[in-house]
C-alpha cells in the first residue's frame, strides 16, 4: 500500500465517490453553523422542500453578530436581531443542538467545539467560516466553506471537493523566551506570504510544534487560511488526549479507550510525499508584527517596514497603497509608534491561556492612558474560568474593559468597532482594510506583545517590557 | 436548475488591477446582516466606492461610467481571506458573471462555481493584456467561451485557455447545481453513515 500522509488518511476514509473528471463527494462528520451564513441555506432548503438529513450531526452558535455587553437582553439593532432570531428558528425547526447567548457553551464557534469535546482527531469538519481551519489542531480536516456548500451539508451532510496538494511544514527547535505560537504562525506566514498555500493543506509537524499546547496548536491551525490555504492539521498526540478526555462529548470508558488506540494511528507514514515542504528554525523567531493591510505583511517586531523597491509592477502599486492606509513610511521601523486601542479576543487568540498570558503580564501595572483595552473571552466557559481565577479582577484593575463572548471586534460587525484612523493592536486574524471597523488601523500580533502595548501604549517588544 | 446557465459571454470589462483584494473589501462584514439573499450589489466594494457620508468616491472604477461589463478583470490573489459566499452574491447582483485574475483564493473560487459566477484563472501577461487593452480602449471586449475553455480579447484576437474541471463545466451550462447531483445520491449515503 502506497505511503499516506495524515490528511490523506482522514480524506480518503470520508470519500463516497469521485467524480470523474470532477471533485470527491465527501462525507463530514461534524458541521457547525452560526448566524450570519447560515439563513439562506436554509431559506434554499426551504425553497426547495428538503428536510436536514442529520441534524445531531450539526451544532449551532451565533457569535458574529453578537452584541458583547447586556447579552441577556433583546439585541438592540433590528438585523442582528432577526438574524439571531433566525437561527434559533431554524434550529428549533429541524432538531438542532443551539449554544444560545447567555448558555453554559455559548461563545465562538471555533472555541466551543474543541471545549465541548465535539472537535475530535480524524473527523472532516465543516462550517461557514474560513477559520473552520482551528480544528485542524486535533488531526481532523476541517475547512471554511460558502453558504451553497452549508446548504449541501444540510441537505446531504456532503460536498463536492476536489482533494487539495499537500504541504508540510516543521519548525525544528525551541523558540525563545517572549515568543509564543501566534508570533510563530505569523513567521510563516511572513516567508510564505498570503497566498503561498493557496490550493493546500497543510500539516504542521516539527518538535516546536509537539511541545505546544492544545490552544497554542489552535492558534497555528486557526491562521493557516490567512496563507491562502484550505486548512492545516497536526497529528494528535498525548497533548491531545489529555485535553479531549473527560469533555462533554469526548467518548467515554471502553470507547475512549478505543478511539485512542484508533487515533494514534492518524500519522503521516515515514515515506510519504509531500507536494511542498518547508522546515523552519525555531531560533529564528522572534516576537512579529504586521505592518501592512494582509497577514503576509508582518516583520519581527524591532524591524523596519520593508522598501518600496522591494517590490515591482502592480505589486508596488499594491505596496505603496496599503502602507498609506495604515500611515507607515517605507523603511522606518513601526516600534515606539503610539496606538489607541488593544483587543484580545477573536477564535485566534481568546482563550484561557491567552488571557492568563495577558494578566500575568499586566498584573500590578495600569494600561496607559491613550489606550483602549478590550478583552473578548471567547466563550463563557473561558469567562468563567477568568473569573474564578481571578484574572477578571487583574484586568480590570489594569484598566481592561471586559466583554461578554463572540467575535466582536475581530470583524466588527456588531458595534465593537475602532475608529476610523485609530490603530488598534490585535489577537485576532485579519488586518484588512476596514477589518475592525472603517478605516481603522490593525496591527496583528500575539497576546503577550498586546500586553506590551497596553502598558507603555506604544509598539512595543515585550521581552523589553517585562 | 439553480442558476443561469453560462456557455458564451461577450462583454466590455472593469478593471480592478489591486493584488490581494481579500473578500471584506468585495462586501464588509457590517453588510452581511441580511437573512435574505438580496441587495448585495449595492454595497459591493462599499468602503471603496463610498465615503463614509454615502457620497460615491469619483476615481474608483465602478463611479466611472467610462467602464462597464459583465466581465470582471481583477489582480492577483482576488478573493483571500473570510468564505463569506455574499462576495459573490454581491458581484452577480450588481450585474457580474465572470471574473479574471491570474490567481484566485480557493474557496472564493469554489463559491464563485456554486452560484453560476464563472472564474476564469489566466496568466499574469495574459491578465496584463487585458488591463492594458481597457486602459487604450474602454470599449475593449472580450469573449469567453466556456465549452472550448477559451477567452478572447476581440480587440487584437489574442486569446487563453483557461482550466476547469469537466464536472463544473457541465453544472455552469446547466445551471446545475451540487445540490442537484448529491440529492441523487442519499440511498449511497446513508448506507456510508451508517458505518460511521
Ligand atoms: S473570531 Fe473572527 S475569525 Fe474567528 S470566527 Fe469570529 S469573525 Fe471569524
Amino acid at each position: 500500500m502506497a505511503a499516506k500522509t495524515l490528511f490523506d488518511k482522514i480524506w480518503d476514509a470520508h470519500v463516497i465517490r469521485s467524480v470523474p473528471g470532477g471533485p470527491d463527494v465527501f462525507f463530514i462528520d461534524k458541521h457547525f453553523i452560526h448566524e450570519v451564513t447560515s439563513p439562506v441555506a436554509f431559506l434554499n432548503l426551504e425553497k426547495r422542500g428538503i428536510p436536514v438529513m442529520y441534524p445531531e450531526r450539526t451544532i449551532a452558535t451565533p457569535d458574529h453578530n453578537v452584541p458583547t455587553v447586556d447579552q441577556d437582553k433583546t439585541i438592540k439593532d433590528a438585523l442582528s436581531r432577526m438574524q439571531v432570531e433566525k437561527l434559533r428558528e431554524n434550529c428549533r425547526k429541524y432538531g438542532i443542538e443551539l449554544h444560545d447567548l447567555g448558555s453554559d457553551h455559548h461563545g465562538i464557534v471555533h472555541v466551543i467545539g474543541p471545549e465541548l469535546g465535539v472537535t475530535q482527531p480524524g473527523m472532516t469538519i465543516v462550517c461557514g467560516d474560513s477559520h473552520t481551519s482551528t480544528h485542524g489542531a486535533f488531526g481532523a480536516i476541517a475547512f471554511g466553506i460558502g453558504t451553497s456548500e452549508v446548504e449541501m451539508v444540510l441537505a446531504t451532510q456532503c460536498i463536492m471537493q476536489a482533494k487539495a496538494k499537500k504541504m508540510r511544514i516543521r519548525v525544528e527547535g525551541e523558540v525563545g523566551p517572549g515568543v509564543s505560537a501566534k508570533d510563530i504562525i505569523l513567521y510563516i506566514i511572513a516567508q510564505i506570504s498570503a497566498s503561498g498555500g493557496t490550493g493546500y493543506f497543510i500539516e504542521y509537524a516539527g518538535s516546536a510544534i509537539e511541545s505546544l499546547s492544545m490552544e497554542a496548536r489552535m492558534t497555528i491551525c486557526n491562521m493557516s487560511i490567512e496563507m491562502g490555504a484550505r486548512g492545516g492539521l497536526i497529528a494528535p498526540d498525548a497533548t491531545t488526549f489529555a485535553y479531549l478526555e473527560g469533555r462533554p462529548y469526548a467518548p467515554k470508558g471502553e470507547a475512549w479507550e478505543q478511539a485512542k488506540a484508533e487515533w494514534l494511528a492518524l500519522r503521516t507514514d515515514a515515506d510519504a510525499v509531500f507536494d511542498k515542504e518547508y522546515v523552519f528554525d525555531a531560533a529564528d523567531i522572534e516576537p512579529m508584527i504586521t505592518y501592512g493591510t494582509n497577514p503576509g505583511m508582518g516583520i519581527k517586531i524591532g524591524a523596519a517596514v520593508p522598501e518600496v523597491s522591494r517590490f515591482s509592477g502592480s505589486e508596488q502599486a499594491s505596496y505603496v497603497k496599503s502602507l498609506q492606509y495604515m500611515g507607515f513610511e517605507a523603511g522606518q521601523p513601526i516600534k515606539g509608534r503610539e496606538v489607541d486601542y488593544v483587543f484580545v479576543g477573536s477564535c485566534t487568540n481568546g482563550r484561557i491561556e491567552d488571557i492568563r498570558a495577558v494578566a500575568h503580564f499586566v498584573k500590578g501595572k495600569r494600561k496607559a492612558p491613550n489606550i483602549t483595552a478590550w478583552i473578548v473571552p471567547g466563550s463563557r466557559e473561558v469567562e468563567k474560568q477568568a473569573q474564578q481565577e481571578g484574572l477578571v479582577a487583574i484586568l480590570e484593575e489594569a484598566g481592561f474593559e471586559l466583554r461578554q463572548p463572540g467575535c466582536s471586534a475581530c470583524l466588527a460587525m456588531n458595534d465593537d468597532k475602532i475608529p476610523a484612523g485609530k490603530y488598534a493592536v490585535s489577537t485576532s486574524n485579519r488586518n484588512f482594510e476596514g477589518r475592525q471597523g472603517p478605516g481603522a488601523r490593525t496591527l496583528l500580533a500575539s497576546p503577550l506583545t498586546v500586553a506590551a502595548v497596553a502598558v507603555t501604549g506604544k509598539i512595543a517588544d515585550p521581552r523589553e517590557v517585562f | 436548475m439553480a442558476y443561469d446557465k453560462f456557455t458564451q459571454l461577450r462583454s466590455t470589462m472593469v478593471p480592478l488591477p489591486a493584488e490581494n483584494v481579500d473578500t471584506d473589501q468585495i462586501i464588509p462584514a457590517r453588510f452581511l446582516k441580511a437573512t435574505e439573499r438580496k441587495g448585495f450589489g449595492d454595497n459591493l466594494f462599499r468602503d471603496w466606492r463610498y465615503h463614509a457620508d454615502g457620497s460615491p468616491k469619483e476615481d474608483f472604477v465602478l463611479n466611472d461610467a467610462t467602464y462597464s461589463g459583465k466581465v470582471l478583470v481583477a489582480g492577483k490573489n482576488f478573493g483571500s481571506g473570510s468564505s463569506r459566499e455574499h462576495a459573490v452574491w454581491a458581484l452577480y447582483d450588481y450585474g457580474f458573471r465572470c471574473v479574471v485574475s491570474s490567481f484566485f483564493a480557493d474557496i472564493f473560487k469554489n463559491n464563485c462555481l456554486n452560484i453560476g459566477v464563472l472564474p476564469v484563472t489566466v496568466s499574469v501577461e495574459f491578465a496584463d493584456k487585458l488591463f492594458a487593452a481597457v486602459a487604450a480602449d474602454p470599449q475593449a471586449e472580450v469573449e469567453i467561451d466556456l465549452e472550448a475553455q477559451i477567452i478572447r480579447l476581440l480587440t487584437d484576437g489574442s486569446e487563453e485557455a483557461f482550466e476547469i474541471n469537466s464536472y463544473k463545466k457541465e453544472n455552469m451550462k446547466n445551471g446545475f447545481d451540487d445540490i442537484d447531483y448529491l440529492l441523487h445520491m442519499q440511498e449511497e449515503i446513508r448506507a456510508f453513515e451508517q458505518q460511521r
